[in-house]
């Protein structure tokens, strides 16, 4: 893949968290305690299988659009994932992502707008330069994570697309591969992949909307959505989707996965919204991970993610209990 | 038969016995392990209230399994690892509970929880149920109580059927765990219907 690279002896632009030191640490300990134990657990103690970094990428840091937040570690951000083409397990992604091939890569453009065609992931982005934006995101299942992701504005992709007047909303669709996303082979999976999302054009347009190819200053890893993936921070999570293989402009409003699913738990909107609560479980609060044992890490919920000032003016005279 | 005479020795027993408690025990080994060693993840809390609840759910279902195992190989012994088995269960559930009020709901919110969110309730419907029979699991209890003692203890066929109530209600989009842990279940009470007709699966039915 062409994604600009930066010579290994320049210094990073951001104070990002020196994973490696993390990682060894916890390695070491959950080995000598499980070989201390005698056990050899799948699942809980032997989850230690590390990602690898990717290749170093360049970029601005966009002080405008990040939190001063303590960021959620890259281990954490990469070992915590909820991907279901690779299993449900929060640990799956990261132990069988890799066996997705991500290089080369193409994303298909199609519907109302005058550049369709089948494009290289390499043209999509060359002729943007890349930002880091550290965002918050907030899952549907209440819990939250900081991300340093690095990738381009979903605004600037679009309009060198050319969507036309007829184009309202804009639909996306994950990788469908059951060879190489072994979730997808389930048969009690109640999914009906390939996963599909979609925003409102005006959604799309505004300036938080993010087509991230990388976090924590590198390329990113398969579980977290590789090569590319969208980053909505005022949605729960799932909006977010990853492993984008087609790009559609559409009239009529697409329905989502998880719309299809179960329509009464979760909606095309999904806003962060702690005044509506998911039927099987609360959203005022949130645990900020990592959280720990003894001293979870609770806090409030707040309306769209924190991220109202920007996105409020979008939904100006809807009913956000209705149109959840 | 001589192989029969070894596997009733008391001493064979004894150590059949100790075997069951120690893989009962496994789960809480595994989780202490795991929490001594900060190898549980970024949402350690979640983690501990899952693991445990399957614990719970995987002990009650081997509690099921004791007497037809007891009939198919007419060994004693299972039966006697019955309570054990069962006490565990309850042990795990009780954790279980305390860790989802501790860890993940932070005794908060308490009474929307439980009445707002249904598969909370099959889970704690489960769990009161389970009450009972830990209170009443003594020697002294089941010799006081009689015939009424097993009309009682058949409460644990519902049991199993709340808690995997709860267990499928909370699955997002793969049922597959849950339906195999359902057909086992499935398996087990026809097995007790076959066997006993269907008087013996309800509770409170003397018979
Ligand atoms: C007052 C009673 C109970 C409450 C409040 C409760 C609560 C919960 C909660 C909140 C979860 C989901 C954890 C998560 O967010 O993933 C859960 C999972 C579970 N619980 Fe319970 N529970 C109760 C009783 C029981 C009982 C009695 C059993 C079994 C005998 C049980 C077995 C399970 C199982 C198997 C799971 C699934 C774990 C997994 O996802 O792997 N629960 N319970």
């Amino acid at each position: 893949m062409l994604i600009k690279k930066r010579p290994s002896w320049a210094l990073p632009h951001s104070e990002v968290t020196p994973e490696s030191v993390y990682l060894n640490r916890r390695q070491f300990m959950s080995g000598t305690l499980a070989v201390a134990a005698g056990l050899s657990v799948p699942g809980l103690l032997s989850a230690a299988k590390l990602p690898v970094p990717g290749e170093a990428l360049d970029f601005v840091p966009m002080p405008g659009f990040s939190t001063d937040e303590e960021k959620t570690p890259f281990e954490d951000v990469t070992r915590y994932n909820n991907f279901y083409e690779f299993g449900t397990g929060k640990g799956d992604p990261a132990k069988y992502a890799d066996e997705m091939t991500v290089d080369p890569w193409s994303v298909v453009v199609e519907g109302a707008c005058d550049r369709p065609g089948a494009y290289a992931l390499e043209d999509l982005l060359k002729p943007h330069e890349y930002q880091e934006r550290v965002y918050r995101l907030r899952c549907v299942e209440a819990w939250s994570m900081v991300i340093p992701w690095i990738g381009i504005p979903l605004a600037d992709i679009l309009k060198r697309l050319e969507p036309t007047s007829r184009a309202k909303y804009v639909y996306f669709e994950t990788l469908y591969d059951p060879d190489q996303m072994r979730g997808q082979r389930s048969l009690f999976s109640t999914i009906d992949w390939p996963y599909q999302e979609g925003l409102r054009m005006d959604e799309a347009m505004n300036e938080l909307s993010f087509l991230a190819v990388g976090l924590y200053g590198k390329t990113m890893p398969n579980q977290n959505g590789a090569p590319i993936r969208l980053v909505v921070p005022w949605k729960y999570g799932f909006k977010s989707i990853k492993s984008i293989v087609k790009i559609r402009f559409q009239e009529e409003r697409p329905k989502t996965t998880w719309e299809m699913l179960a329509p009464q738990e979760y909606g095309f909107y999904a806003n962060v919204n702690p005044e509506v609560d998911h039927p099987r479980w609360s959203q005022k609060r949130e645990r900020r991970l990592p959280s720990g044992l003894l001293s979870p890490n609770y806090m409030e919920t707040v309306k769209f993610n924190g991220y109202g000032e920007q996105v409020a003016d979008l939904y100006k005279g809807m009913d956000l209990s209705k149109f959840y | 038969m001589n192989e029969k005479r070894v596997l009733n020795q008391p001493g064979f027993v004894l150590a059949f016995r100790l075997l069951v408690a120690l893989l009962a025990s496994v789960p809480l080994l595994v989780l202490i392990a795991s929490i001594a060693s900060q190898s549980l993840g970024p949402d350690p809390g979640q983690e501990v209230t899952e693991s445990l609840g399957i614990a719970a759910f995987q002990l009650l279902i081997a509690t099921l399994c004791m007497t037809p195992l007891k009939r198919w190989t007419g060994w004693g012994a299972w039966i006697r690892v019955r309570r054990m088995l069962g006490l565990f269960a309850f042990f795990y559930a009780v954790l279980h509970v305390l860790a989802f009020l501790q860890f993940i709901l932070g005794w908060s919110d308490l009474w929307a929880t439980f009445t707002k969110r249904p598969y909370i309730l099959a889970g704690a419907v489960s769990f009161l149920m389970l009450v009972p029979l830990a209170l009443t699991s003594t020697k002294g209890m089941m010799r006081r109580m009689g015939r009424q003692w097993k009309a009682l203890h058949k409460l644990v066929y519902p049991i199993a059927i709340a808690a995997w109530v709860h267990f499928i209600w909370q699955s997002r989009s793969d049922v597959g765990e849950m339906v195999v842990y359902g057909l086992i279940i499935a398996v087990l009470l026809a097995l007790r219907w076959k066997w006993s007709g269907s008087r013996a699966l309800i509770p409170f039915v003397r018979g």
